[in-house]
């Protein structure tokens, strides 16, 4: 168990140094001129290469990054290029908010999908009709339009909520809530439909197992034989889709926090993107792989929880 | 070489069959229509949009902004006073070449690498699958924010960057399938022949993954077009053009004044995307063969099972008996409304006590006489005739078209119970085998968890298992298939039913354990006098146990009787042929060794 734990995170931690040599070197191989678009047209040649000393932008790739590497292991991950704030910690006060919503709606997700799709697989009929036409229509809207019209009707039309956010450290738990509600909404929808609908047919085709005959022939009852064994039995489907719906989702949660101005990672990666603050970005490419590392270690876990066969070997 | 050229000649021509069909098929299909021609108006417009388009993409009429519909600008205006039909139109060029520009790339690098790795398997494939696991684990859209902000802004540059990133989804599609048809027999009869591996790969392969193809690059052309538009959208895209992301980002911007605008690239997004999942799903309908079954047949019959709730009273003179089929028809309802008959007019019955043997090759109704009477036939099955009565009441009452589930519910496990053919795949691997036979003890019994662990512990010990406790405690794949099956009759009978009905017990274990488990049926059987139904290919199994048999084809009964009767005296022609492909007492046949000595000179 715990070696196995071990050889993931080993794994994980290859990725991570793969990813952040792929990225560094397309961040700063790509850009010819950081320098003058920082400090814009007016600047002399001098300032200029001022500057690029500054940055260290004078010294080869492979230096600038073993530097970025040593700093980043002891924890700086070096300053904007604009505002000088550490980007570390602008990513400590802004991660919470993201994941907490992140966090949320895939728990809505999961109970969500789980249950429309078992209802969908076993009741058939108009049901099952509705999930298929669902998943469909949630195809078909990305999540952030979606998220453009709850906020044009409900908040901005409708004032049920409040169309930009109100988060701040020290608001009350309920200006949470209600600045959070909407985006969740926006983040789950298309989740919902796609997750129903892959629960659905894996719950069909665990239904379809002789196993399922021979407990029902020893007189279990057809509650306890979905909830307690086909669920089980789908439910590593259903994790695989739920972190690939993870994985999309902490892209798709930028617009959405864009779009409802939350201040979480989002408005972040879109200024330092439009504004190329390399730092910044590198910085947010590493949270969003280590949260991936993470979610993938504890979807490996689960499945070697429910499947006897995974946790032997 | 003419024997290898002929059957290439033959899927030729069969490709282009089912082609033709599926498209009639697709086109037959309202919503596979509908999407076609949705697809055809966008990429028309498209096209002409510099011809329709009454404005130039940029051209701005400042003393015009945010303009209602009028007659000169169709949708109106946005805040810079340019023309929203005109924009739109340009955006539809825009986005459609993305997203064709995407697939392209993801396609020329997933579908190549797919096929090698798929064929060759070996190093490539492992590097292919490192490269794929870093590729998954990137977000789309924080990678193409890191390409922006490597790059700037270009439509074209963030497209092909997403192709690579959607490519592992075309290397998994193709390697799949190519793995699979890899060991076909087709493919090595080709290699055989001489084909080399490239026209291999041509010619058998590529037509089994196209249509998984198509079917993906209508999923991933929307998803680009989704990804492209929510670039755009933040602001991060190429402003001098017109797209449908800046429009929205344009409407959205304006949101307090004319929310309008952003009805428009909304409209068209989600319209494309959709259409591009209809036909997607159009296309995987068009090649599955078979059309599906009307569900609201279904419903009717299954609603008229409500109208039949009175409780009819058995035929007098039959109480006495433990299980009493008469008459029984099994159907399944076929896509052009009539129903198949795999099980046609049987009656039998079985006492206590007794062992019926139901004989029949594989096809003949057996297996689904048999899961009638335990009411765990599938849901498509239907009663086309006939009652079941199990101890005196029905279970299948005249007119009913389905095993009445209310009434077996409470006999099943308690009293009948069924002992499968295939060992492994009937114990759930999820769960300890003493909890999967703690656990229908408890619910059916209703005594503790303790006293049924006491019970299992004997009841392992009963069916021969040496080392109860150590099996108790493992998983079902830990088990041999011959503990495994010894595990499922010591479930059967471990709520002391009245009836067993074992399903071809013996066929899927070696020869030698067979003999044991026939063995230790026999014994449960004379000891603890409980009725069983035996269904079996095999007249061995049948002489070994049987009291009495009945011998089914076709789905109609043959011969039924005493065993010694009709092993001795068979009336029936197909009896005798079943029996006299029995191999046991039999003289043996000419040696094969010398056969094999001819073909060593």
């Amino acid at each position: 168990m715990i070696k196995f734990v071990i050889k993931r995170l080993a794994s994980g931690v290859v990725v991570l140094l793969a990813v952040s040599v792929l990225t560094f070197s397309l961040l700063y191989a790509a850009g010819g001129s950081i320098a003058r678009n920082i400090l814009g047209d007016t600047a002399t040649a001098e300032q200029v290469a001022l500057k690029e000393h500054e940055l260290g932008l004078d010294q080869p790739l492979f230096v600038r990054y073993f530097t970025w590497l040593s700093n980043a292991l002891k924890g700086d991950l070096g300053s904007s290029w604009f505002s000088s704030e550490p980007v570390a910690s602008s990513l400590a006060t802004r991660v919470p908010v993201t994941m907490t919503m992140v966090i949320s709606a895939m728990i809505i997700i999961a109970i969500l999908a789980t249950l429309i799709g078992s209802a969908a697989a076993v009741k058939r009929g108009w049901v099952d009709r509705v999930v298929q036409i669902g998943a469909v229509i949630g195809d078909s809207v990305p999540g952030f339009v979606i998220g453009i019209f709850l906020v044009t009707i409900l908040a901005i039309q409708l004032k049920m909520f409040p169309a930009t956010s109100t988060i701040a450290p020290g608001v009350p738990a309920s200006a949470w809530i209600a600045s959070m509600a909407l985006p969740v909404v926006a983040l789950i929808i298309n989740g919902v439909t796609g997750g129903a609908q892959q629960i659905r047919s894996a719950v069909i085709k665990q239904f379809e197992k002789d196993y399922v005959r021979t407990l029902r022939s020893r007189g279990i009852g057809e509650g306890e034989i979905l909830f307690k064994h086909v669920l089980r039995s789908a439910a590593p489907a259903g994790l695989t889709v739920l972190s690939l719906q993870l994985i999309g989702m902490l892209g798709g949660v930028v617009i959405i926090e864009q779009i409802f101005a939350l201040p979480g990672i989002g408005p972040l990666a879109v200024t330092a993107t439009s504004q190329s603050d390399l730092p910044v970005v590198m910085g947010i490419v590493m949270y969003t792989v280590v949260v991936v590392i993470v979610v993938n270690l504890i979807v490996d876990l689960l499945n070697g929880w429910l499947n006897p066969k995974v946790r032997v070997s | 070489m003419t024997a290898s050229v002929t059957p290439e000649i033959a899927t030729g021509q069969t490709g282009t069959v089912v082609r033709s069909t599926a498209i009639r098929r697709l086109l037959k299909n309202p919503l596979g229509l509908a999407s076609v021609i949705i697809l055809a108006v966008i990429v028309l417009l498209a096209l002409f949009a510099p011809i329709l388009a009454p404005f130039g993409e940029n051209y701005a009429n400042i003393g015009k902004t945010l303009a209602a519909p009028d007659s000169v600008n169709i949708l109106g205006t946005d805040s810079s006073g340019r023309d929203v039909w005109s924009r739109l139109l340009f955006g539809s060029q825009i986005t459609l070449l993305s997203a064709v520009l995407c697939a392209a790339v993801a396609v020329a690098l997933g579908l190549p690498a797919g096929l090698i790795a798929g064929y060759y398997g070996g190093l490539f494939e492992t590097t292919s699958n490192w490269v794929i696991s870093i590729l998954m684990s990137l977000p789309g859209l924080i990678v193409l924010l890191t390409i922006r902000a490597a790059f700037g802004p270009s439509v074209w540059i963030s497209m092909v960057a997403f192709g690579i990133l959607i490519s592992p989804s075309y290397f998994l599609l193709t390697r799949t399938a190519v793995r699979a048809v890899r060991n076909e027999l087709y493919v090595d009869a080709a290699r055989v022949s001489g084909l080399s591996d490239l026209s291999i790969m041509g010619r058998h392969i590529f037509s089994v993954v196209r249509a998984p193809i198509i079917i993906q690059t209508a999923g991933i052309c929307g998803v680009a077009i989704a990804i492209q538009s929510g670039l755009e959208f933040l602001g991060l895209g190429d402003p001098t053009m017109a797209t449908w992301g800046v429009m929205l980002s344009e409407g959205f911007k304006n949101v307090y004044l004319t929310p309008t605008l952003l009805l428009w690239p909304a409209l068209a997004i989600a319209l494309t995307i959709g259409a591009l999942v209809l036909l997607g799903n159009a296309i995987r309908d068009a090649l599955e063969d078979g059309e599906k079954i009307k569900a609201p047949k279904v419903s009717k019959v299954a609603g008229s099972v409500k109208a039949n709730t009175g409780n009819h009273a058995v035929q007098k003179g039959t109480e006495h008996h433990l299980v009493k089929v008469t008459n029984l028809g099994v159907g399944y309802p076929q896509a052009d409304g009539s129903i198949k008959k795999v099980v046609d007019d049987v009656s039998f019955h079985v006492d206590r006590g007794e062992v019926l043997g139901i004989v029949g090759e594989s096809g003949s109704g057996k297996s689904q006489t048999a899961f009638s009477i335990l009411g765990l036939l599938p849901d498509t099955a239907r009663i086309v005739g006939g009652t079941i009565q199990f101890d005196g009441n029905y279970t299948v009452q005249p007119g009913d078209d389905r095993v009445n589930q209310q009434r077996l519910s409470k006999i099943r496990g308690r009293r009948v119970s069924y002992i499968p053919q295939e060992p492994m795949s009937n114990l759930d691997p999820a769960f300890t085998i003493g909890y999967q036979l703690v656990t229908p003890m408890v619910r059916v019994l209703g005594i503790s968890k303790s006293e049924a662990k006491k019970r299992a512990m004997k009841l392992l010990e009963d069916v021969g298992i040496t080392y109860p406790e150590r099996t108790f405690k493992a998983y079902p794949h830990e088990v041999s298939g011959g503990m495994a099956q010894r595990v499922l009759i010591a479930g059967a009978i471990s709520c002391e039913p009245d009836l067993v009905i074992a399903d071809e017990p013996t066929t899927a274990l070696d020869v030698t354990v067979q003999a044991e488990v026939l063995d230790l049926l026999r014994g449960l059987q004379s000891r603890l006098n409980i009725g069983v139904i035996l269904v079996t290919h095999n007249f061995g199994v049948v002489s070994d146990l049987c009291d009495r048999v009945v011998v089914m084809q076709n789905g109609r009964l043959v011969e039924e009787g005493d065993v010694r009767e009709i092993l001795r005296n068979p009336k029936e022609k197909y009896t005798q042929t079943l029996l006299s492909s029995m191999l046991e007492g039999k003289t043996p046949m000419t040696m094969l060794v010398s056969t094999v000595e001819e073909v060593a000179l």
